[in-house]
């Protein structure tokens, strides 16, 4: 696959089982649905007050009112069910989300995370992030191993204002996947035909490597 | 008692100049759109604080109101989508309080059922606990969050009955059902009004004790945006 974000959605698609509840961020997170094996099931939660997310709609089937976090257009999936926000955010810091899956600008390597704000950026928004990656029982974090500007993105230390601290459990980029383990970071896989060294040259967090 | 039916216009005129406005919707589903629009054509009433998840977005809802420079503060979980929104808040056009989207919703619903206020550990610890106190719970960093409370809360249903009673459809639930109940004066815009007993009683989400004012909408989502935009 030539596409980095196709890679890491198609490893993180893996890292799902059957009968989980999942809330997918925007972007890559987005992309997992479309490479999951079919007889994975799982119950997709959108923080806008929705369990049973389905695929896009057909044109023509467009129902305004059923959009996902993202204001983008869903359908529902059999037993789907809506609530209203609070309830919704009740269920995520009430430990009932099973694993969310989105992006972020850095990781460091004691699984803090920086995903809502730029200092001196355009935007201004925090929307459902720090309620995500705090309240859901396992936290995975999907996104290119460094920026467009080749800084690494996995750092020893957050240097961007943070969501939250010491919840990533597994990161997954274009060339690697990492998880945390007892507060230690460890490399565990090497994808789409990197080597050690790319690894290294692309992540300035301390890390151990622990391949299969 | 029984909610007062009235027009987008005459319910409207009841939004005093300094209000507290909650408004809901999860960016335009579920946002009272014809009550936003008559409180942009209709009502001069300034210096609002407008509690919403988007402050609208540019030139469209709630982004109307910025335009007319109405709007003192804001309260939202996410402003970027309204990049007029941001733009006045950066530069000090309007006051603003950003809460991540959880904590926003639950200190409405709080507001709502006389909660004085709640620890939470999302944002302990992070930029946007300045100025809320902490408290480590079971080892958990949390801070304190204040109920909010609306003067008059606008809020959209797609079906409701004559008494007030209201029941969502779909995403366009979110903020309304919390918001309906936070309101000191609560208006709610439906689609279809229903003569009383018009619903199982069970089949109900907001009780029309939450509703003062009902009014007919005349606005729809396809208007504003245009069929499957």
């Amino acid at each position: 696959m030539s596409d980095a974000r196709d890679v890491i959605a198609a490893r993180a698609a893996q890292e799902l089982h059957s009968g989980e509840v999942v809330n997918l961020g925007i972007g890559i997170p987005n992309r997992i649905p479309g490479f999951l094996d079919p007889d994975v099931e799982i119950f997709l939660h959108t923080e806008n007050g929705l369990l049973g997310v389905g695929p896009r709609p057909a044109e023509g089937e467009v129902d305004l009112e059923l959009i996902d976090a993202g204001k983008k257009p869903v359908t529902l999936m059999p037993g789907a069910a809506a609530f209203d926000s609070a309830s919704s955010f009740a269920m995520i810091r009430g430990g009932h989300i099973d694993t969310v899956v989105l992006g972020a600008l850095e990781v460091s390597e004691t699984g803090d995370i920086a995903n809502w704000k730029i200092p001196g950026g355009k935007a201004l928004g925090v929307g459902g992030a720090m309620d995500l990656v705090t309240g859901a029982r396992r936290v995975i974090v999907t996104m290119t191993a460094t920026t467009p500007e080749g800084a690494p993105k996995l750092v020893p230390t957050c240097t961007l204002p943070l969501t939250a601290s010491g919840v990533v459990k597994v990161v997954i980029t274009e060339h690697a996947v990492f998880r945390l383990v007892d507060g230690e970071l460890v490399l565990t896989e090497l994808l789409d035909g990197a080597t050690e060294e790319t690894v290294a040259a692309e992540t300035s967090a301390r890390y151990r490597a622990e391949l299969g | 008692m029984a909610a007062r039916q009235l027009s987008a216009e005459e319910a409207i005129a009841e939004v005093k100049n300094g209000a507290t406005i909650m408004v809901g919707g999860f960016g335009l589903v579920g946002a009272p759109l014809t009550l936003i629009d008559a409180l942009v054509e209709h009502s001069t009433a300034t210096d609002l604080t407008i509690i919403s998840n988007n402050t609208g977005e540019a030139g469209r809802g709630l982004g109307l109101l910025l335009r007319q420079g109405r709007i003192k503060k804001a309260i939202a979980s996410f402003f970027t989508s309204n990049p007029e929104a941001v733009e006045a808040a950066m530069s000090g056009a309007i006051e603003y309080e950003l809460l991540p989207q959880g904590t926003l919703a639950e200190a409405i619903r709080a507001g709502g059922a006389g909660i004085g206020g709640f620890y939470t550990p999302v944002g302990a610890r992070t930029e946007l606990a300045e100025g809320h106190e902490e408290r480590v719970i079971d080892g958990v960093p949390h801070i304190l969050q204040s109920p909010l409370h609306a003067d008059v809360s606008l809020v959209y249903a797609t079906w409701g009955d004559e008494l007030g009673n209201l029941r969502y459809r779909r995403t366009a639930q979110n903020f309304n059902p919390a918001m309906a109940s936070a309101g000191a004066l609560t208006i709610a815009e439906v689609a279809e009004i229903r003569p009383v007993g018009g619903f199982e009683p069970e089949d109900i989400h907001t009780p029309h004790l939450y509703v003062n004012r009902l009014v007919q909408s005349t606005l729809s989502l396809a208007d504003v945006q245009g069929p499957g935009a």
